[in-house]
């Protein structure tokens, strides 16, 4: 089979961006100068441009239309959008590259979560018939979830609070995350709830983002990079969209996508760091053990999602930050995970190594 | 490397202005059981699922695929859902086809709609973001303008679009599944119904219609182990450009040209008009038929609507075009590219009814979208070379 690397990633400041359209481009724009800059090409050199966005993030139709402004489709360009986050995007590019169809393909993803009430915007992913019209927010379905967990002895409003905690200290060396800071766990546990059990320190917060990553076929990947982050499983899967059919502490979707990409380590060695898209604490340790990391796994050194949430980017840049982990000589091998519907509905896990 | 893909079944709805009988779950379920019939396979048979549809706001539910996991028997399998406008129904199933392509998957199940009823289209396409141009008229208000560029570039007589109208809306009432049944239908009545968006008459338009399409594409293997004839995927592209730029010619887009001239090499064919038996063409507004024909290669510039008005794509002329009574005579926005490449799919399996075009071996299907911006296109025949 035919293979293919990472070989540029760049990301937005992750926040709440004023100077920002719901189209895109301003925040577009200047990441795709940076990964042409660090990777030495043009538009020109682009063979299948695919993108992740969301209509009612911008509360528009068409509103990816205006976002391929950004990428200056003249001369006309071999062109796709997902509905979903930019990391499922990569997904088709990194089909299209299989096929020998494009040599080189870039992938990104593009959000402006703070356009609306994020939380209410997101109770229309649910049945449109028995559960969208009672307006169960998004924020709502992972408190009930983080309960459920807390009962069943799975963690605790401790084990939580640690989660962000890291994550927030973590972040202090991500210049593009939303949210940094050393703080007390028995600090976070003293504030109030926001949908209990989850504080705010549990909840990703709402920003506006974008990110890209760019892949090339192995003929092209090594003269584009130094260090190309290979790819050596891809998958994604979903589970039920009905919230009472599945067991909200179980991830198969999460598990049978790791099993496909070789995330557990069991087939193939571990990774090393694994760059997780879990909104919400309780879900990344639900993550860990659906995808089968061990304790010696370095989860989000970024910050993750936590830090940094731009709706559609997100996932793309957890990718990224994995690619980039490895790009960079700091790990051998890393997984990049991304998560798209209510509760974790949605996963996907991408495995890479240096060579 | 590029594995071979083929067609092993299809299946549609059967198209109305409002199918209130069924449910958005209930509708993409009806096209899908029919294309796994057709295939002789069952939902378990399938390996990954690609859905796709016009603008979420079309029915007022966002990214409604998570929804439909469980009624497309997607649970615990990969499931892509694809937007490009207009053209998505294309795109759909060109995603879907690649899947099989690159050797990821063996079958895969593509399925595109739009339930038009459940929202209001005209008002999803009518909201003014800030900064963007309005394009509060709608659809017909935006495309009219660039047909009376096309007539005064060509040339062309008037009754053109008029011709095309009658021959669309007789073939959709040989199609049982079309949602416009209108068999008496004349140039007369056509020129007069009233006009909308001038040169645009109520006739010459496409309908607002609830409706699924569903295909099961598979590789070699699975192609060979099918029982009934598959199409063949000899050939697909895709190409998009921006909605306006310097230079951009909304009569004959650059991108559909290019999409187009790689389509054809990619056949291998270098005579589109004489090689091409049937062509499925995303015609919403009638005189996007000459004008495609000359995008497409079929026609030199200015010439397309000669091969109308010679009756030369009618069923029994040099190339019939919609057969199926195409997107005037059915619109389910979402779904009406991919039943366009169904319909191709479907001529060359010789499994077309009434609306079969005799003898077709090699046939066209495609669908463009946004404003003239995003195409897609496929070339499937009854023999894999």
């Amino acid at each position: 089979m035919t293979e293919a690397a990472v070989v540029g990633f760049a990301q937005s400041p992750c926040g709440v961006r004023e100077d920002a359209t719901t189209s895109g481009v301003e925040m577009l724009v200047p990441i795709f100068a940076e990964v042409f800059g660090a990777t030495g090409l043009t538009k020109a050199d682009i063979g299948f441009w695919c993108s992740g966005s969301c209509d009612y993030l911008a509360g528009r139709a068409f509103s990816f239309v205006s976002a391929v402004d950004a990428i200056g489709a003249v001369p006309p360009a071999m062109e796709s959008h997902v509905e979903m986050d930019g990391a499922w995007a990569l997904y088709e590019a990194w089909v299209k590259i299989l096929t020998g169809e494009a040599e080189i393909a870039l992938a990104y993803g593009f959000g402006k979560s703070s356009g609306a009430e994020l939380r209410r915007v997101l109770a229309l992913q649910l049945d449109p018939y028995l559960l969208a019209p009672l307006w169960p927010d998004s924020v709502s379905v992972a408190a009930l979830q983080a309960r459920l967990g807390i009962e069943a002895g799975r963690w605790t409003e401790k084990d939580m609070a640690e989660v962000a905690a890291r994550s927030r200290a973590a972040a202090l060396a991500n210049p593009r995350a939303q949210v940094s800071g050393e703080v007390a766990v028995s600090e976070l546990l003293g504030r109030p709830y926001v949908a209990e059990p989850l504080r705010a320190h549990d909840c990703a917060p709402v920003g506006d983002g974008a990110a890209v990553v760019i892949i090339a076929s192995a003929e092209r990947a090594r003269d584009l990079c130094a260090r190309p982050a290979w790819i050596t499983g891809f998958a994604h899967r979903i589970d039920s969209g009905s919230l009472g059919a599945r067991d909200l502490l179980a991830v198969p979707s999460a598990a049978a996508a790791g099993r496909a990409a070789g995330a557990d380590g069991v087939e193939v060695a571990p990774v090393e760091v694994a760059e997780l898209h879990a909104p919400f604490t309780h879900q990344e340790i639900l993550l860990r053990e659906a995808l089968g990391l061990g304790g010696g796994v370095t989860v989000n050194p970024s910050g993750g999602a936590l830090c940094g949430n731009p709706m559609f980017a997100a996932g793309l840049a957890r990718v990224g930050m994995a690619a980039q982990a490895i790009m960079s000589g700091q790990a051998g091998r890393a997984l990049g995970h991304a998560t798209s519907g209510p509760a974790l509905q949605q996963n996907l896990a991408c495995v890479m190594e240096g060579r | 490397m590029k594995e071979l893909a083929a067609v092993l079944g299809v299946g549609q709805t059967r198209h109305r202005s409002k199918r209130t009988d069924v449910s958005i779950a209930g509708l993409c379920r009806e096209a899908a059981d029919r294309a796994l019939l057709d295939a002789g396979l069952a939902l378990t048979d399938i390996d990954a699922v690609v859905v796709g549809k016009a603008p979420d706001l079309f029915e007022g539910v966002m990214m409604p695929e998570l929804y439909l996991a469980d009624a497309l028997g997607a649970v615990g399998k990969p499931l892509l859902r694809v937007h490009t406008a207009g053209s998505v129904g294309g795109a759909t199933g060109l995603v879907a086809a690649s899947l099989v392509q690159a050797g990821l998957h063996r079958r895969v199940l593509a399925v595109a709609f739009e339930k038009q009823s459940e929202s209001n289209a005209m008002w999803a396409l009518s909201i003014a973001p800030p900064f963007s141009l309005p394009v509060v008229a709608g659809a017909g208000g935006y495309f009219a303008p660039h047909i009376r560029a096309y007539i005064r570039r060509s040339g062309a007589p008037s009754h053109i679009g008029a011709m095309v109208a009658v021959k669309d809306r007789r073939n959709g009432a040989l199609n049982p599944y079309a949602h416009l049944q209108q068999a008496d239908i004349t140039l007369e009545s056509v020129q007069a119904s009233p006009m909308l968006w001038d040169p645009v008459r109520y006739d010459e338009t496409c309908p607002s219609s609830d409706g699924a399409c569903a295909v099961v594409i598979g590789d070699s293997e699975a192609a060979e182990a099918s029982q009934a004839p598959v199409a063949w995927i000899r050939a697909t592209a895709m190409r998009s450009e921006p909605t306006m730029f310097a230079g951009k010619d909304h009569v004959n887009p650059r991108a559909g040209a290019e999409a187009a001239a790689a389509l054809w090499r990619q056949a291998g064919i270098t005579d589109p008009l004489d090689q091409i038996d049937v062509a499925e063409i995303y015609v919403p507004f009638s005189w996007y038929e000459p004008m495609w024909l000359e995008n497409l290669g079929f026609a030199a510039p200015g010439e397309g609507w000669r091969l109308t008005e010679a009756g030369e794509t009618r069923i029994g002329g040099k190339l019939p075009v919609n057969p199926s009574g195409g997107v005037l005579s059915s619109n389910p926005i979402g779904a009406s590219g991919l039943l366009r490449f169904a319909e191709a799919a479907l001529q060359v399996m010789g499994k077309a009814g009434a609306h079969q075009v005799p003898g077709a071996r090699t046939a066209l299907g495609h669908a463009y979208g946004g404003g003239s911006q995003f195409f897609s296109m496929w070339v499937v025949s009854s023999t894999p070379r």
